[in-house]
């Protein structure tokens, strides 16, 4: 049985000139042990879908879901109490900046362990113990000496790993891991990236990561969901997706960076034209379709999602014209 | 093209930094004893971590910080403590992040026609007129005239940042991180719009990034700060096909492309980013540094097209691109 299972996931938020639709019919599913990648740009709603699935969606924000089941329970009926239980304990989020989230008038070891007391019996020294383990788990030298620091007294890679530790504090079955490294330096954030591949492995977690950053999906995703506009619009392994992209708007964003042996140096990008279209108010056909240089008629109707290869799926209506064209 | 427009002449800054009032300042040096050239009509590209004093550099040329020591020279003439009106004639900056680069009270017009204000050139007629070129010039709409950067987009404030760079007719464009606080889609039309205004106008830039795939992307030369000193500079094929100095090595193989058949590298070099108390700033973190490298400070080796600072070098074989 997949660990998680998200089936037509929306997310509405209402505002004074019609609800803002930041989440349309998302559906994944995953496994132990799995990574998936949600990528997209800033207003996708890759962001909302996890915090929906968390429940720490903003107060006004509606959730609506067919099914939304964690290991075996359904999260959509869960009360809060419930939901407490898990976050943090079976679920655990890192965030994008370590600094925010990061308490700054309690020393690292404070926060550590009271994650994992918030869950558990678990003696203090016991609990100091475990804190310790853990950050010498992330690399982090002298970890008996880090527990009475504060986090400005940290750099940002560290804070990063502190971040980390304190998500693994309960032993968690799935990792939220949302934009880990896009506050960090690039050979930092090669560290880090290597630490979840490994921890993950260690400890058989199921691991969502949300970004932005191409690269870094590429490299360490088993599966992907591209969102655009609150929808998924391509979804699949990250091997086939990224060798033989199907959807206009997937071909555009790999089009956009610059990679050394396809872009000659100082030759223009492929540059998506236009910007995002409104979430607000009913949305029908295909969002994308006005930035689309496939776009036809059709595209303003229903656009189911069209199966092209083993569990690769696009929601395109042209993606047969598309590849007789490519 | 071989005229020289900017230069840095054993440049250091030092800043003091408070530590309470019972123990003395400490100082730390963000830049060291840097030296550098900027010919009309390239882009010279700024590489390093972030603290590398990368963004201390751009400040003094803009004239909005003077160097502890050394010259700075503008089309051969060294600029003095209170040439900044002057600079910015010649020098204009564009920052990372156009949410706070722009003042959300001021309209677009105006934040454009500022810098023609600020110089007191043209009435108000022909300041008009220059805005609305500036705004066909980076691909704005004219509508765009009265509207507030609230009602704009990420990379259409990016555009309007551009444009009150440009009014002036500037010579060099400081370009701190200009894509970085930008969407994938966006960053692509921003770097497309800086190389055609380039061309259309023969700008020279001078462009800090920590995006190592948009600097080899655009740029001629390119060179690599650790800890307030250059420790590689070189043309762009030559750095990126043959990097010397093992941390432009490290940088290079930190950058992911999206190839789903590559894992995420192993760079070998630590998260600590302190200076060894002697010897080769890079020392403690490098993963290939012998004994020397802890005593002594690595002299400058010339490079067919460039040079670096790394004992190393000559025992090393060139790798073969």
């Amino acid at each position: 049985m997949a660990l998680l299972e998200i089936d037509n996931l929306a997310v509405d938020i209402p505002l004074s000139d019609g609800p803002l639709h930041a989440v349309n019919g998302v559906s994944f599913s995953l496994e132990r042990g799995e990574t998936l990648a949600i990528v997209g740009e800033s207003g996708s709603g890759k962001s909302m879908t996890s915090l929906a699935l968390m429940n720490l969606l903003p107060k006004q924000a509606r959730r609506r879901a067919d099914r939304l089941v964690f290991d075996g329970a359904d999260l959509m009926e869960a009360p809060e109490a419930r939901m407490r239980a898990l976050r943090g304990n079976r679920m655990a989020m890192i965030f994008q900046e370590p600094m925010t989230s990061l308490n700054p008038s309690y020393t690292i070891g404070n926060q550590l362990i009271e994650a994992l007391r918030c869950h558990r019996t678990t003696g203090l020294a016991a609990a100091r113990g475990r804190a310790v383990q853990l950050l010498e788990k992330v690399g982090i030298t002298a970890a008996t000496r880090r527990l009475n620091q504060y986090p400005h007294q940290l750099s940002g890679g560290l804070r990063q790993r502190v971040m980390i530790a304190m998500a693994l504090m309960c032993g968690p079955d799935l990792i939220i891991a949302d934009e880990p490294t896009t506050a960090l330096d690039v050979t930092i954030q090669a560290q880090i990236l290597h630490l979840l591949a490994d921890l993950k492995k260690e400890f058989g977690m199921a691991m969502i990561l949300i970004s932005h950053d191409l690269g870094v999906v590429a490299r360490v995703a088993d599966k992907v969901a591209v969102m655009y506009a609150g929808r998924v619009v391509e979804s699949g392994a990250a091997r086939p997706l990224f060798k033989h992209p199907r959807h206009p708007y997937t071909r555009g964003l790999l089009n956009c960076i610059p990679a050394p042996g396809r872009t000659a140096p100082g030759t223009p990008l492929g540059a998506i034209p236009g910007q995002l279209p409104t979430l607000i108010g009913p949305q029908h056909g295909c969002a994308f379709r006005d930035r689309c240089a496939f776009a036809a008629p059709e595209c303003a109707g229903d656009v189911p999602f069209v199966t092209t290869g083993p569990e690769h799926h696009v929601r395109c209506v042209r993606v047969d014209a598309l590849e007789a064209a490519a | 093209m071989s005229e020289i427009l900017l230069e840095l002449r054993h440049v250091t800054r030092v800043f003091n930094l408070s530590q309470g009032i019972f123990r003395g300042a400490a100082t730390l040096m963000a830049v060291a004893d840097v030296s550098l050239t900027v010919k009309r009509g390239e882009v010279f590209a700024l590489v390093g971590e972030s603290g590398s004093g990368k963004t201390t550099v751009a400040k003094m040329l803009l004239g909005l910080l003077p160097p502890t020591s050394g010259e700075i020279l503008i089309g051969g003439r060294p600029i003095g403590a209170n040439d900044r009106i002057a600079i910015s004639r010649r020098v204009q900056p564009i920052f990372q992040d156009p949410y706070s680069s722009l003042n959300p009270r001021k309209s677009v017009a105006q934040l454009i026609a500022l810098p023609l204000v600020v110089h007191g050139v043209d009435d108000r007629a022909s300041r008009r007129a220059k805005v609305l070129e500036m705004l066909d010039l980076v691909g704005l709409s004219r509508r765009h005239y009265n509207t507030y950067p609230g009602q704009l987009s990420g990379g259409q404030r990016q555009r309007v940042a551009i444009a009150r760079a440009l009014i002036l007719r500037p010579e060099v464009v400081i370009c701190d991180e200009p894509t970085s606080a930008l969407d994938v889609s966006v960053q692509a039309q921003i770097l497309n719009l800086l190389l055609e205004l380039k061309r259309e106008l023969g700008l020279t830039y001078f462009f800090i990034s920590h995006n190592l795939a948009v600097v080899e992307h655009l740029a001629d030369r390119v060179a690599v700060m650790y800890l307030g000193r250059f420790v590689e500079e070189r043309s762009r094929a030559g750095l990126f096909a043959t990097p010397r100095h093992p941390y432009t090595r490290a940088l290079l193989e930190s950058v992911l492309t999206p190839d789903p058949d590559l894992g995420v590298p192993d760079t070998r070099i630590g998260t600590t980013i302190v200076g060894g108390d002697t010897g080769c700033p890079f020392n403690p973190r490098c993963p290939s540094a012998i004994d020397m490298c802890r005593t002594t400070i690595p002299a400058v080796r010339a490079l067919p097209d460039g040079w670096t600072t790394c004992h190393l070098v000559e025992k090393e074989a060139v790798p073969v691109p």
